[in-house]
């Protein structure tokens, strides 16, 4: 991990601020945020690791978005960047609910504000499928069998059946293990 | 001590919580309404219809919105640490052995097996997200409809920003509103 500039900490604080500030629907919407800034945008990281960084966030406990902000933050800027970027994401929900905690009377029961958030609600669906649609893509173009063999076989597991998290995350990481292992002699690439 | 109390339970919540978003409800709602007393039933449920309303992690949200009631700002600033102090000590560990051994062969075959499961996990989860959107499974919303696809083209063709694409969504969600008994 090499020291950054101060303006490549202030940006990696701003980007997480800004992504966490528009997460709505839950921890996992912040993946294709964050795919689309630091992977697309910022070029800061290799999407194949974006890929690793989410697993292991996906691995540890609490939110997602707290744990795939502090990996990709360390990942840039050692335990600094983790640093700005947890606190890059724990302020936006921090004011808002704050303020919010005083007036959520007349905020939830506010038709303008359903009107957006039903709008938003829409745009981030759209958001997420197209970062899907390129990972997913991405995986095909391999044409490796065996990845996608896995990628369709974990989503029947973890859509259909309602598999938690971590064993689709265990038992993906064993069959890699044991295909490096029988199939290809320690190369699974 | 209060500011104790709360940092202790929210390290709990942060800790025990895996899987994400409404994995943690049981453990909040353990805590904070059965365990401490320090919410009301209604209130926890407030909690939820602001959670629904807001960016942010749900264990996030509980914790501002407890600390606060509780003990002020400086209540909610102190769960809040509380509630990420778990995620960092883990998330950082990992990641410590994730970039010194991931030139290794095994660590390669894992994450060969790994790559593939992440984006059928985010695929299930833009799958639940899209479904409440456009009402699919309940009764299907045309307008919500428009909205996804005018946002999923503009995104494939022209690539802008994501926040861009959501604004522009909600405007177009407010809009529609204000324009829809003028019809």
């Amino acid at each position: 991990m090499k020291q950054l500039s101060l303006k490549t900490y202030l940006k990696l604080f701003w980007s997480t601020f800004t992504l966490s500030a528009f997460t709505f629907g839950g921890g996992y919407v912040i993946v294709p945020l964050m795919q689309k800034r630091f992977v697309e945008k910022l070029k800061w990281v290799e999407e194949e690791e974006m890929l690793d960084l989410v697993a292991i966030a996906q691995s540890a406990p609490g939110p997602i978005a707290v744990n795939a902000s502090i990996i990709i933050g360390y990942r840039i800027g050692g335990v600094w960047g983790a640093l700005a970027s947890i606190l890059g994401t724990v302020l936006p929900p921090l004011i808002i609910i704050s303020i919010l905690a005083m007036a959520y009377a007349a905020f939830s029961t506010n038709e303008y504000v359903a009107a957006v958030l039903y709008g938003m609600q829409a745009g981030v669906a759209a958001v997420i499928c197209d970062v899907v649609l390129t990972m997913a893509l991405g995986i095909f173009k391999k044409k490796n069998p065996y990845s996608i063999a896995i990628m369709l076989l974990s989503f029947v597991i973890a859509y259909f059946f309602n598999v938690n998290v971590i064993f689709v995350i265990l038992g993906a990481g064993l069959f890699g293990l044991a295909y490096g292992y029988w199939g290809k002699r320690g190369h699974a690439k | 001590m209060i500011y104790l109390d709360l940092f202790l339970a929210f390290f709990r919540i942060g800790l025990f919580s895996f899987g994400g978003g409404y994995a943690a409800l049981p453990l909040i709602q353990d805590a904070v309404v059965t365990g401490k007393g320090w919410l009301t039933m209604s209130q926890f449920t407030d909690l939820l219809t602001i959670s629904q309303m807001t960016p942010g992690p749900i264990a996030l949200n509980a914790s501002t919105f407890v600390g606060t009631q509780v003990a002020g700002l400086l209540g909610a600033i102190v769960a809040t640490a509380g509630c990420v102090a778990p995620s960092c000590i883990i998330v950082l560990i990992l990641a410590k052995l994730y970039f010194k051994y991931k030139n290794l062969n095994a660590m390669q075959n894992i994450l060969f097996g790994l790559r593939p499961a992440v984006v059928s996990l985010i695929a299930t989860a833009g799958v639940g997200i899209l479904f409440t959107a456009l009402g699919i499974g309940t009764s299907l919303d045309f307008i919500a409809l428009g909205i996804f696809a005018l946002a999923f083209l503009a995104l494939r063709v022209f690539k802008p920003s994501p926040i861009l694409i959501i604004s522009l969504s909600g405007v177009a969600g407010l809009l529609i509103h204000l324009i829809k008994p003028l019809i």
